[in-house]
C-alpha cells in the first residue's frame, strides 16, 4: 500500500494545500477542527474534489487535475468511517454489514463472511439491532465491520472516537489499535485530539489552516516538534519568541530570560517551546525566580501558573503541571529546566 | 341510490395525479437540492406558484396549455388524449395544484438527510441509484410519505382548476368538490350535504395520517442525531 497525495482546493477564504505520502502504516493527521483534516479525507474518497493536484494509492491514479482523471468514490476503493458512523438506518447491524458484501454474489459466501466479521468484533449480540439501539461502541464496530469486509486498499478514519463517551474512548482505542495492527493495509486517521493521536499512531503529520507540515515519526514528532505549529498543535503550553545568543544559548525577551539548550542552535529560530510537565523545583539548570500565581487541583496533579522574576508584564503566565505527590508545603522560589526540555522552534 | 360516480372518479383522478406528483416532486426535490443558492431560489418560486395562486389562475393556464387549439392541445389530440372538457383533464389539474405540496415536503425531507450516509454507501461502492432508494428515501421516508399523502388529499379536494378544465358534466367529469357545489347551487341540499359528508370523512383520515406519520418522524428524527 502507499498513498501519495499532492492537491490544493479553495473554498472561499479557505485555502487547503497539502502533500504527503505513507506505506503500509497507521498515520494520523493532527490538527485543530476547521483545518482541512476532513476535507484532505473527503478529497481522497472522492467526495470532494481538489481544485488541481494528485492522488495515487498503490500506483492507481485516483485524482489527476492535469490528466483530467478523477475516479468515483465507487471506483477508489477507500474505506471510509464517519465520525457518526453513518449506518444505514432501517437495517440491522447484519444487513449493514451485508451492504459492504454487495461484491460477492454467492449468498451464502456473503452470509458467511459477515457472520465471520461479526464474530472478530465480537458484536453477536447486536447483530439483529437497528443502528438507533446501538451504543457508541457497538456502532462504531458496525459501521468498521461494513467497511473491512468490502476490502479496500486504505481505511480511513475521521474522528473514529469523538462520538464516543470519555470513559470509552481509551478502551476502544486499545481495541481498535490491536485489530488494526495486523490489518496490513494503510490507516489514515485524523483527529483534533493529541493524546489519541500519540496513542494510535505511528506516524504523524500536523495540520493548520489549511497546510501540512512534513508528517513524521509520532514520538520524535512529541520530543521534538520544530515548529511552533507543530509545538502548540502537540500541547505545549508555553512558547515564547527567542533569538540565538550562543552556541547552546538563547535570549527569551519575553520572559526576559537566558536558557541553556540540550541542542545547538541552528540559524532561523523563532521561539522556543517549554512543556508544562518540564519543570522542576530541584533542577538546577536555566533555573530562575518565579512566582507562583493561581492554582488548580486535577485528580492526579496540580496546574500552576507563574512568572519569572523580571518577566514582561504584558506577557502570559507560564504553566507549570506536576504529580500531586511531587507538591512542597511552601511554592517554590525557584523552578529549573533540564536543556535537554527546550524545544527549539523554527521559522517554517 | 345516490350515484356514486364522483367518488369514484375524484379517487381516480387523485389516485393517478398523486403517482406523477409523487416521482415528480421527489426528482425535482432531489435536483433542487443541489443546485447553488441563486438558481434554486428562482426554481423554488416557479415550482411553489400554484401552492399560492388561486386554482382557477392554474386552471387558466392549464387551457392556454392544453386547449383544443393550442399546439399541445392540438398535438395531443393527434392520439386521441383530449383533456379539456374529458376526465382526464382533471389529472393535470389536480397535479399542478398538488405538485408544491410533495415537492416542498420532499426537498425538506432531504435536505435534513444526514449526506454522510450517501458517501459511506458510495465509498462502499454502492451504486448512487442504489443509494438514493434503499437509503436516501428510505430516511426521508416519512417526510415523503407525509407529502404524498397531503399532495393526494389536495388533488382529491381540487375545485378550481379542475372545474375551469374539465366543468362539470354528471357522470362524465364530475368529482366530489365540483358535485358539491353543483348540488347546492340546484337547491338539493341534502345531496350536497352527503358529498360534503364523504368530502369531511377523507380529509379527516387523511390529516390523521399526516400527524401519525410526523410524530413518528421526530421520534426518529431524534435517534438520529449523534
Amino acid at each position: 500500500m502507499s498513498l501519495t497525495v499532492d492537491i490544493e482546493k479553495r473554498l472561499g477564504d479557505f485555502h487547503l494545500r497539502t502533500a504527503f505520502s505513507c506505506g503500509r502504516e497507521f498515520l494520523g493527521i493532527l490538527g485543530a477542527s476547521g483545518c482541512g483534516k476532513s476535507m484532505t479525507l473527503k478529497c481522497i474518497a472522492g467526495i470532494e474534489r481538489p481544485d488541481r493536484g494528485t492522488i495515487t494509492l498503490d500506483g492507481r491514479v485516483l485524482f489527476d487535475s492535469e490528466k483530467k482523471i478523477n475516479l468515483t468514490p465507487q471506483q477508489r476503493r477507500v474505506g471510509y468511517l464517519f465520525q457518526n458512523y453513518a449506518l444505514f438506518p432501517g437495517m440491522t447491524v447484519k444487513q449493514n454489514i451485508l451492504c459492504g458484501l454487495h461484491g460477492e454474489k454467492d449468498r451464502k459466501k456473503r452470509e458467511q463472511r459477515a457472520d465471520e466479521m461479526i464474530e472478530l468484533l465480537q458484536i453477536r449480540d447486536c447483530a439483529g439491532l437497528l443502528p438507533g439501539a446501538l451504543s457508541g461502541g457497538q456502532a462504531q464496530r458496525a459501521a468498521l465491520g461494513r467497511i473491512l469486509v468490502n476490502g479496500p486498499d486504505l481505511l480511513m478514519l475521521d474522528e473514529p472516537f469523538s462520538a464516543l463517551d470519555t470513559h470509552l474512548r481509551l478502551k476502544l482505542q486499545m481495541e481498535l489499535k490491536g485489530l488494526l495492527d495486523g490489518y496490513g493495509k494503510g490507516v489514515l486517521m485524523v483527529t483534533h485530539d493529541r493524546d489519541e493521536a500519540f496513542r494510535m499512531c505511528g506516524l504523524l503529520g500536523v495540520m493548520d489552516r489549511g497546510q501540512m507540515l512534513a508528517v513524521r515519526e509520532t514520538g520524535a514528532l512529541f520530543a521534538d516538534p520544530e515548529t511552533r505549529t507543530a509545538a502548540v498543535i502537540t500541547g505545549c503550553k508555553n512558547i515564547a519568541g527567542a533569538r540565538k545568543t550562543g552556541e547552546r544559548e538563547v535570549f527569551v525577551p519575553e520572559w526576559n530570560i537566558r536558557l541553556v539548550t540540550g541542542k545547538p542552535v541552528r540559524d532561523g529560530l523563532e521561539a522556543v517551546g517549554i512543556r508544562a510537565h518540564r519543570f522542576h523545583p530541584g533542577e538546577t539548570a536555566n533555573r530562575f525566580p518565579v512566582r507562583i500565581g493561581r492554582e488548580m487541583e486535577e485528580p492526579f496533579e496540580w496546574v500552576s501558573e507563574f512568572r519569572f522574576d523580571g518577566q514582561d508584564p504584558g506577557s502570559a503566565p507560564v504553566w507549570w503541571r506536576y504529580a500531586k505527590e511531587n507538591r512542597l508545603p511552601e511554592p517554590p522560589e525557584a523552578l529549573g529546566v533540564s536543556p535537554e526540555d527546550i524545544l527549539l522552534l523554527y521559522q517554517t | 341510490m345516490t350515484d356514486l360516480f364522483p367518488l369514484w372518479n375524484s379517487l381516480r383522478i387523485a389516485a393517478i395525479s398523486s403517482v406523477i406528483v409523487f416521482f415528480a416532486g421527489i426528482f425535482a426535490a432531489y435536483y433542487a437540492a443541489k443546485l447553488p443558492r441563486g438558481l434554486k431560489g428562482i426554481l423554488d418560486v416557479i415550482l411553489t406558484l400554484p401552492l399560492v395562486l388561486p386554482p382557477t389562475v392554474c386552471g387558466y393556464f392549464l387551457l392556454l396549455l392544453f386547449g383544443n387549439r393550442r399546439p399541445l392541445g392540438q398535438f395531443l389530440a393527434q392520439y386521441g388524449i383530449r383533456l379539456v372538457m374529458n376526465w382526464p383533464g382533471g389529472i393535470a389539474a389536480a397535479a399542478v395544484v398538488a405538485f408544491p405540496l410533495m415537492y416542498r415536503t420532499a426537498r425538506g425531507a432531504f435536505e435534513s438527510f444526514d449526506e454522510n450516509l450517501a458517501w459511506s454507501g458510495q465509498t462502499l461502492g454502492l451504486s448512487n441509484t442504489w443509494i438514493f432508494w434503499r437509503v436516501r428515501m428510505r430516511a426521508c421516508r416519512q417526510g415523503i410519505l407525509a407529502g404524498a399523502v397531503l399532495s393526494f388529499a389536495r388533488a382529491l379536494g381540487e375545485y378550481g382548476a379542475t372545474s375551469m378544465l374539465i366543468g362539470y358534466t354528471p357522470g362524465r367529469t364530475a368529482t366530489v368538490s365540483t358535485t358539491v357545489y353543483q348540488l347546492w347551487r340546484t337547491n338539493d341540499e341534502r345531496g350536497a350535504f352527503f358529498w360534503v359528508a364523504v368530502n369531511l370523512v377523507i380529509s379527516a383520515v387523511v390529516l390523521l395520517a399526516v400527524n401519525l406519520l410526523e410524530s413518528r418522524e421526530k421520534k426518529t428524527g431524534k435517534r438520529m442525531t449523534n
